[in-house]
């Protein structure tokens, strides 16, 4: 029992990234009908935006410190950052502290833009072309922004801390009568797993209770009557595009403390969310997001020791194993609707 | 001839003739000149473009001819690269051992893998056969340690025992490859004035083989059969109408493209006798779909340029570096210079994967035809340009409409 609790929780944090990015996929895929390959860039560009982040308020400015002497007797050179002399050491070092955290209103503009401009831009004259063409475009688009990454901030991963407050784990099983020590978990999981459902839930109260989410569903149903209604449809599909970036990026900004962020990650992240996103049913958000936590649930119970020894390898393929299997036995997915994607 | 008529024989001997040429073709700039690091004609990326040409070749009869985008061809390059090291260790140091089991190894792969992708179409397709090339990949890094040797990748040892052929070399070293004792490693270098040609065996090999492909495929483009898969690329659904099954005929296409890319990898391995999982992994399946958009889907001399052209690239910009740039751009005023060399500084050294992104964004945009398009485009304009009248309104009238449109 404890240890199916514990795997559950292991698996909430990566079913959290695959949900918010698939999440990500399937809106664009269901609102502009485009299947869009450089979505895991986007999850890394937000997870080098906290990156970013953690570095713009380290800059620091060189003071020499005569009340400190090195060995040789000169005075000592001390870096202070900017942020510590504008809001005094405590504010300035509790700002370096939540860098991470910051990084979420800093990344929403940043990656608003880079969604709407990469819509405009490129995917705009994709719509008519076939899937195929979509495909190979945003890989090559994905291609370009990953190599953009890693020449400014190179091949290596860079370990990007929490806040203190989250660092750390507590033991979750006393919490519920188990014994202590068996069920230790992560507060920055548990962080992320929240902050991933607000996000969700957001996405989804948004398109659930606005007039723009009203007008966004419709056109989601069917496009052509919404235009012919006199609402400009594609404009309000291009800021779900950014939207959908957002939430993407949102992912990746949190997830940095977890993965220290390189420059591929978001491939790593793209072909499993796009099994989440088959497997969840094409065009169907709920069938992505329950898709999402199910994938990072089972993998992480695969990876379950006493598991291995039955089935050696298991943990590594489980996700494509039953991608297969679904898509064999249930070709729309688990929750997909009729008639998307099926030529 | 050989079942082609005029315009596809003329075609092919010329094919042949480039092959065979590559080691002067590619040899352009004479050796210690400045531009001489332009020189592509070693042996090692000739061999990668002979071996790539098959590989994309291969993935060409599937992708241009049936229109079904797999990404997970590597895992093939990856099946026949370990088998042919396998039969390497087992029985002997010949190549051919080695190619058979590796095409045969790969077929058998693309069959049981194509018999279940092929029941699903359109982008379900391309995460099946991702999602299998994937499970092939994590399975070579973990569970099957044993077969594939991990990470470390799998190598030809002094210890094997090579049941047919040498174990240890006169020298005591690992015997060299070979085709019936012409060594993979041999080479002739020939100095003609202050150029100097590399004639290697390894590359003469690749090349004949790469001539075979080609003409087998010329034939399945030629063929009633390749006429059946175009159908099915053009409309599946009025084919499925008439009353044909169209997947026996798309999974003999996928099992064919899977045993070239199998052919593909077993020749990676004759000539350098390793092989690693990162061969399987999916990025090397998205350069084989991008060599064959960048040279142009469904032609036949698409792919090959495509090969070339992102091989070249990746051994040639990879080598330049910030000095390179530093002599060329040299002559620009100061401030100018800078700026052209940091923007420069993207594209080439370690970042020469922005080349090719940049590159293959560009043809799909403006090229989904890829160079082979290009250079027709070219041609039709020089046409025009010299006054050629064949897209005279009046000589060619355009054809009415059937109905009223």
């Amino acid at each position: 029992m404890d240890a199916i609790l514990l795997q559950t929780l292991n698996g909430l944090d990566k079913g959290s990234a695959y949900a918010m990015i698939a999440l990500g996929l399937t809106l664009i895929f269901g609102t502009l009908g485009v299947v869009n390959f450089a979505h895991g860039a986007l999850f890394m560009i937000g997870a080098f935006c906290a990156v970013t982040m953690q570095r713009l308020f380290s800059i620091s400015f060189e003071t020499l410190d005569p009340t400190q002497t090195d060995f040789l007797g000169n005075p000592l050179k001390v870096k202070t950052p900017y942020v510590e002399s504008w809001f005094g050491p405590e504010m300035g070092a509790s700002i370096i502290d939540w860098s991470v955290p910051l990084a979420i209103l800093f990344s929403i503009p940043i990656m608003l833009f880079v969604g709407y401009a990469m819509e405009r831009g490129l995917i705009k004259h994709f719509y008519k072309r076939p899937h195929a063409d979509q495909i190979l475009v945003t890989f090559g688009l994905a291609i370009v922004m990953q190599e953009l990454i890693k020449h400014y901030y190179g091949a290596n991963p860079i370990p990007t801390s929490a806040p203190d407050a989250f660092k750390g784990s507590f033991d979750f099983g006393t919490m519920l009568g188990f014994d202590p020590n068996v069920i230790i978990y992560p507060y920055w999981r548990l962080v992320y797993f929240a902050f991933s459902a607000i996000v969700i839930g957001a996405v989804f109260a948004f398109l659930r209770f606005t007039t723009f989410g009203m007008v966004v569903r419709a056109g989601m149903a069917d496009r052509e009557t919404v235009g012919l209604l006199g609402i400009n449809i594609d404009k309000r599909f291009t800021i779900m595009f950014g939207i959908a970036a957002a939430v993407a990026g949102l992912a990746g900004v949190m997830y940095a403390p977890i993965n220290s962020p390189n420059y591929h990650m978001g491939m790593d992240f793209l072909v499993l969310s796009f099994v989440v996103v088959v497997v969840g049913g094409m065009g169907s958000l709920p069938g992505a997001v329950l898709a999402g936590f199910m994938l990072g649930i089972l993998e992480s119970f695969a990876s379950m020791n006493w598991i291995k020894d039955i089935i050696p390898g298991i943990d590594q393929i489980i996700i494509y194993l039953v991608a297969i299997l679904i898509l064999l036995t249930r070709p729309r997915g688990l929750m997909g609707r009729k008639g998307v994607m099926e030529d | 001839m050989l079942g082609l008529d005029k315009k596809d024989m003329k075609f092919l001997l010329i094919v042949i003739f480039l092959t065979l040429a590559t080691p002067i073709l590619l040899q352009p700039f004479p050796e210690g000149s400045g531009m001489a690091q332009f020189n592509a004609g070693y042996p090692d990326l000739m061999q990668r473009f002979a071996i790539f040409g098959i590989f994309a070749i291969g993935f060409n009869i599937l992708f241009g001819l049936t229109g079904y985008l797999s990404f997970g061809h590597a895992a093939f390059l990856g099946v026949g690269s370990y088998s042919a090291v396998w039969m390497f260790k087992l029985l002997s140091m010949n190549v051919l051992p080695g190619l058979i089991l590796a095409v045969i190894m790969s077929g058998l792969f693309a069959l049981v893998i194509g018999y279940v992708s092929l029941r699903r179409s359109g982008i379900y397709f391309s995460i099946l056969t991702l999602a299998f090339a994937q499970m092939s990949y994590n399975l070579a890094y973990s569970v099957l340690t044993p077969i594939t040797n991990g990470e470390t990748g799998l190598q030809v040892t002094l210890s094997d025992p090579r049941i047919l052929g040498q174990q240890v070399s006169e020298s005591g070293n690992v015997p060299g490859t070979h085709f019936f004792g012409i060594e993979m490693g041999a080479a002739q270098k020939i100095a003609v004035g202050s150029w100097e040609f590399t004639f290697s065996a390894g590359y003469y090999f690749c090349a004949i083989i790469a001539i075979f492909a080609f003409y087998l495929s010329l034939r399945i483009f030629r063929s009633p059969f390749g006429l059946m898969l175009r159908a099915i690329k053009s409309n599946q659904q009025r084919l499925n109408y008439t009353g044909l099954n169209a997947r026996p005929y798309t999974l003999a296409a996928f099992v064919i493209s899977g045993m070239y890319a199998g052919l593909a990898g077993g020749l990676l391995a004759s000539m350098d006798p390793l092989a690693g999982a990162e061969r399987m992994q999916w990025t090397a399946s998205g350069e084989v779909v991008l060599m064959t958009i960048l040279g142009g889907v469904g032609t036949m001399m698409g792919p090959v340029l495509g090969a070339g052209v992102i091989k070249y690239m990746e051994n040639i910009f990879s080598k330049i570096n910030e000095q390179v740039l530093h002599q060329w751009f040299g002559w620009l005023p100061d401030g100018l210079e800078s700026i052209v060399i940091w923007a420069a500084e993207h594209f080439v050294g370690s970042g020469w994967h922005m080349t090719s992104g940049v590159l293959f964004m560009i043809v799909v945009i403006f090229l989904p035809g890829g160079l082979v398009e290009g250079g027709q485009r070219i041609k039709g304009f020089i046409k025009n340009r010299r006054g050629g009248d064949s897209d005279d309104p009046e000589h060619h009238p355009k054809q009415a409409p059937h109905v009223a449109e």
